[in-house]
């Protein structure tokens, strides 16, 4: 029975991977249009979201069916539970690229504020740690798993930075506030990009090495143990 | 179900065991090239209701039947219908392999022998090897064929009860519990097989496993003393069954 | 409790073994007779045991030269009667095993098997000379004693035949029918190969039982004396159990070896087909196994 099960998992693995590369394709689109003021694009990420929800069902609807018939154990069950939740992660990244989207919508209303030059760099990181994070649960690589969670530190430092600076535009000049908090928002949607990146590889690290790094959960553990709670 | 022809269908079907009903007024369909499978408890009267497609219960002077069952639309307890030309078109694999003690060769070739359909011996040895290849087992004996069946390992045997079924190109594969008597390995290997043999076969699977149900069928049937209660697509049957009795048995909360 | 304390002086080994003496003791019993008769027979017999004697017609009033025309008119009396009776008895098995449906006419049938077997043997040979001999005309001859040793032996076969018949797993029967196979082509096929070890061994020691008979072929086929071989089955011959009851009874002045040599040769014949049916019955069994 097995290669016929193989094949299904194999299946569910290109749908992700097609999920994922869409999920990057909005974000680079969606600040794609907030630096090149173009509010076509906003449509175009719109229109992949859309594709991103389909696929969210179907892959839960195929998780569903080979649970209930197949009865997976061991890797088996890990995979399909790690590709359910990559699903879902995947499915909020989308919709963070949809909020920027919608910030941007508001900011092309108005001149621009400031030449943009962290955000992108940002967005760029911010992609590529889901980009990376996908290799990693296709390539089974842990390591690279943990590279993307070393990652996640510079998005929040960009993220702070970018605060810094738009407060310094808000303080020196009120009318500035909307634009310069629609942006704040739009950094955060990135750096919520990168937490559900970083989420997606501490799934695979679990499908891999069936450890949970998740909250230092396995720390908590030790200390239990030690101290007899 | 579908709106393709059906392959083989009972309708309004009851079965005695002489005062006893096995089976109550059970309809259902099965379409070509999709694997069946019929579950339930032992003594749900689930193989009883196999054995009405080839007419094996004929050999049960006190069964009887009530109702139609359908090959290709044609009435299969027909006065003028030829039950050996029947069994030729529904082959049937037994829960307990039970290949002849004769040589591997010679049990494939047993059917074949019997109808006297082979014009020559290069004409039978061919057939014999295309069995054995479709029941995935020709690698294994390719080279001892002339061996005594019995020597072959269980799996062995039922994958070979598999090539003799297959020999006589039957078109409905029926499968009374193929696989309770083997080890996960030889079960695995069976399964494999069912979901390769279902591209060209209709097959109806009997067996009290219900995760193997799920794992090869396109189809399930829920009999319940003699009840058929739920019959459906599999991924409907083992994620929102209709009847709360087919919950309860899947989900091991019977009773 | 009493039960208990009572027997525990003995320890249950011992008692174990006590029981296991005792069962060994009632066994070598019954083997002592068979041991006895063998020795007596060949210590007294096998002086006069030489190949003369096998391929010799009998002289000078039987107390001289051979016995073989008594063993080939033995021989040929048995194998007709297996040619006859064989072919009966399986036809009849498979019948009853096979076709026979659970009603008053197959319970008589099993009911006359069963009492065929417990007639004595005079009765067969009386039955013989009505039947074969004098209402058939057939006279006394190699046919009519034939023909009754087949009567005599029919039960044996159908019965061993039957018990061969029902032993065939019934998975074979449903995997052949399965398969398309008419209920005839599954007995030719399919019961009856696996059925004949059990056939050949029902066969064989039938063939034992109608070569030690002597009253169902004194008044049907028997000859007291013919120094030739039967020319047709018309004919009557010589078989070894009525000529060792001519000579035992008949003839002054016999010598005693010649007597115990033709017992022993009788004795060995039959020993012999019993002997074969287990090789045989033996040699099937592992082969299936």
């Amino acid at each position: 029975m097995h290669r016929h099960f193989d094949e299904k998992l194999r299946q569910i693995n290109e749908r992700l991977l097609r999920m994922a590369a869409l999920s990057e394709e909005m974000i680079k689109i969606a600040i794609q249009a907030l630096v090149d003021r173009e509010s076509a694009k906003i449509e175009e990420v719109f229109k992949l979201e859309d594709q991103v929800n389909d696929l969210q069902i179907e892959i839960d609807e195929e998780v569903v069916h080979l649970i209930a018939l197949m009865q997976p154990v061991a890797t088996d069950l890990r995979f399909l539970i790690v590709a359910s939740k990559i699903n879902a992660e995947l499915e909020r990244i989308a919709d963070q690229s949809i909020n920027i989207c919608q910030s941007t919508r508001f900011l092309l209303k108005y001149p621009q504020l400031k030449p943009f030059v962290d955000l992108p760099i940002m967005a760029d990181i911010a992609q590529g740690m889901v980009h990376e994070s996908l290799d990693a649960y296709v390539q089974k690589n842990s390591a690279r798993a943990r590279q993307v969670l070393t990652t996640d530190d510079k998005v929040d430092a960009y993220k702070d930075q970018i605060f810094r600076e738009l407060l310094t535009y808000m303080m020196s000049e009120p009318s500035t506030i909307p634009r310069a908090f629609s942006i704040i928002l739009i950094s955060r949607n990135l750096e919520k990009i990168g937490d559900h990146a970083t989420n997606i590889a501490e799934e695979v690290i679990y499908l891999v090495e069936a450890r949970d790094v998740r909250h230092h959960h396995e720390e908590k553990l030790r200390h239990e143990n030690r101290t007899g709670h | 179900m579908l709106n393709e022809p059906y392959k083989l269908e009972a309708i309004n079907l009851d079965v005695y065991y002489g005062q006893v009903k096995a089976i109550r007024n059970a309809t259902l369909q099965f379409l070509p090239n999709k694997v069946h499978a019929l579950i339930g408890p032992s003594g749900c009267g689930k193989s009883t209701f196999l054995r009405i497609f080839n007419r094996m219960n004929d050999l049960i002077k006190a069964a009887r039947i009530a109702g139609r069952v359908l090959l290709d639309g044609q009435d299969v307890y027909a006065k003028n219908m030829d039950v050996t030309e029947l069994r030729r078109k529904v082959g049937m694999v037994f829960q307990k392999s039970n290949p002849f003690p004769k040589t591997i060769y010679e049990n494939v070739a047993y059917g074949l022998r019997i109808n006297g359909s082979m014009a020559n011996k290069a004409e039978l040895d061919a057939r014999v090897e295309q069995s054995l290849k479709d029941a995935a087992l020709w690698d294994e004996v390719k080279a001892v064929l002339h061996k005594n069946a019995l020597e072959l390992s269980g799996g062995q045997q039922q994958r070979l009860c598999i090539a003799r079924a297959l020999a006589i190109k039957p078109e409905i594969l029926l499968m009374d519990e193929p696989a309770s008597a083997l080890d996960p390995i030889s079960t695995g290997k069976i399964e494999e097989l069912i979901y390769e043999l279902k591209q060209r076969y209709t097959i109806v699977i009997v067996t009290h496993n219900m995760q193997q149900a799920a794992r090869i069928s396109d189809f399930t049937g829920f009999f319940l003393l003699g009840e058929l209660v739920e019959y459906g697509k599999t991924a409907e049957i083992f994620t929102q069954p209709q009847d709360k009795r087919t919950e309860g048995y899947i989900t091991g909360r019977f009773g | 409790m009493k039960f208990k304390t009572k027997l525990s002086r003995l320890s249950p080994n011992t008692v174990q073994k006590i029981a296991f003496a005792g069962l060994l003791a009632a066994t070598s019993l019954v083997l002592l007779p068979v041991l006895l008769l063998m020795a007596v027979l060949i210590g007294k017999g096998v002086t006069a045991l030489s190949w003369t004697f096998l391929t010799d017609i009998p002289r000078d009033g039987m107390r001289s030269g051979g016995i073989y025309p008594v063993i080939v008119g033995t021989c040929w009396l048995v194998g007709g009667t297996i040619a006859i009776a064989l072919p009966l008895g399986v036809a009849a098995a498979i019948y009853l095993t096979e076709y026979a449906r659970r009603n008053f006419l197959t319970w008589t049938i099993k009911l006359a098997i069963v009492n065929l077997a417990g007639v004595p043997s005079i009765v067969y040979g009386l039955f013989g000379l009505g039947l074969f001999v004098m209402l058939l005309r057939c006279g006394v001859s190699m046919l009519s004693g034939s023909l009754t040793l087949a009567i005599l032996v029919l039960p044996i076969i159908i019965t061993s035949s039957q018990e061969a018949l029902a032993s065939v797993p019934q998975s074979y029967r449903e995997a052949s029918l399965a398969l398309g196979a008419t209920r005839w082509q599954t007995i030719w096929h399919c019961v009856l190969p696996n059925a004949l070890p059990g056939i050949m061994t029902g066969a064989i020691l039938a063939i034992g039982r109608a070569a030690g008979e002597t009253a169902p072929i004194l008044f049907t086929a028997a000859a007291f004396y013919l120094p030739h071989l039967p020319n047709s089955v018309f004919d009557p011959v010589m078989a070894l159990p009525y000529h060792l009851y001519v000579i035992a009874t008949q003839i002054p002045n016999i010598g005693q070896d010649i007597r115990y040599a033709t017992a022993l040769v009788l004795v060995a014949m039959v020993l012999g087909m019993s002997f074969f049916a287990i090789i045989i019955r033996w040699h099937y069994r592992k082969k299936r196994c």
